[in-house]
């Protein structure tokens, strides 16, 4: 399981370095475009995957502790309702971008885009957003999926202190996902806002 | 991960408090980003930030994936994996920081 989360540090270690790479090269576009985003949701959704990496990992512990199936399947069913409640407030956020029109393409023009701030790399600070966030974001319902298979098998005791793998295995993927999310929050959301006060 | 089980009959259980810790900790480390990043510190923002993004990552990996309790091999696998993106990092960063010191054709 590590040596997948391996690849999967690679994954997403190469989308960090074009962010970071187009960071450096275009700071005030990157700044500009990062005001537009929300950060009321993004802290919330922050939030909402630090808790579900709680309960995450107390469904763990009350598989190998032997805490009885009932705990096991209520802490599953925390995490999974803590996921969707992400999706969800990503898909909000997802949508007020598609109707403000920062979504990079053809209609790209963001309302009260600075004068002195060229627009274009503006797009490439979208582009990286939504491939970052949505790469994330997929990681997410594959999450949500593998919880779902772990509450079945959980609800007919399929695990116990002698034989929880799954339910390892799949904490640390969602660990993981919540790691890349604490790195994505503050170099997504939070590139220099106080720049707007 | 199957032959840690075999390892190792009784798996090391960790106290809820200390989950309970971490969450705060991470919860109190999410709010700091928050109203830190509000205050112009120049380029010392970027390094807070990612302080913090670190420190967090680090409890997370350590106590929810209880790295801090499981064997060499997979703390080695782990630190393999970070030294492996910071190769990535530092190597494209080397090219990056100094393609404009020379004026030569192709920077």
């Amino acid at each position: 399981m590590w040596v997948f989360l391996l690849t999967e540090i690679m994954f997403f270690g190469g989308m960090f370095m074009a962010y970071l790479a187009y960071r450096q090269i275009y700071p005030e576009s990157f700044a500009a475009a990062s005001s537009k985003l929300n950060v009321t949701l993004g802290m919330c959704n922050t939030l909402v995957l630090i808790g579900s990496s709680l309960t995450m990992a107390l469904a763990v512990r009350c598989a190998a502790a032997g805490s009885g199936k009932k705990l096991i399947v209520l802490f599953l069913i925390l995490t999974l309702l803590l996921g969707g409640a992400f999706l969800g407030i990503k898909a909000k956020e997802y949508y007020d971008k598609w109707i403000h029109h920062e979504v990079p393409g053809a209609n790209f023009h963001p309302d009260e885009w600075p004068a002195d701030v060229d627009m274009s790399h503006a797009s490439l600070y979208f582009a990286l957003y939504f491939g970052m966030t949505g790469l994330h974001a997929s990681h997410m319902i594959v999450g949500v999926g593998l919880l779902t298979f772990l509450i079945i098998r959980a609800s007919r005791g399929a695990y116990t202190p002698a034989w929880h793998t799954p339910v390892e295995m799949v904490g640390l993927y969602w660990h993981f996902v919540d790691i890349v999310w604490i790195f994505l929050f503050p170099l997504l959301y939070l590139i220099d806002p106080h720049f707007g006060k | 991960m199957d032959s840690q089980t075999v390892h190792t009959p009784h798996p090391h259980i960790v106290p809820i408090p200390v989950y309970v810790g971490v969450f705060l900790a991470l919860v109190v480390g999410t709010i700091v980003t928050w109203q830190v990043a509000l205050i112009d510190l120049g380029r010392l923002n970027v390094v807070v930030a990612l302080t913090i993004a670190v420190t967090k990552a680090t409890l997370v990996v350590l106590f929810f994936m209880h790295v801090k309790y499981s064997t060499k091999l997979t703390k080695l696998v782990v630190l393999a994996g970070i030294f492996w993106l910071l190769i990535l990092l530092t190597i494209t960063e080397s090219d990056l920081l100094t393609r404009t010191w020379m004026g030569v054709p192709g920077r």
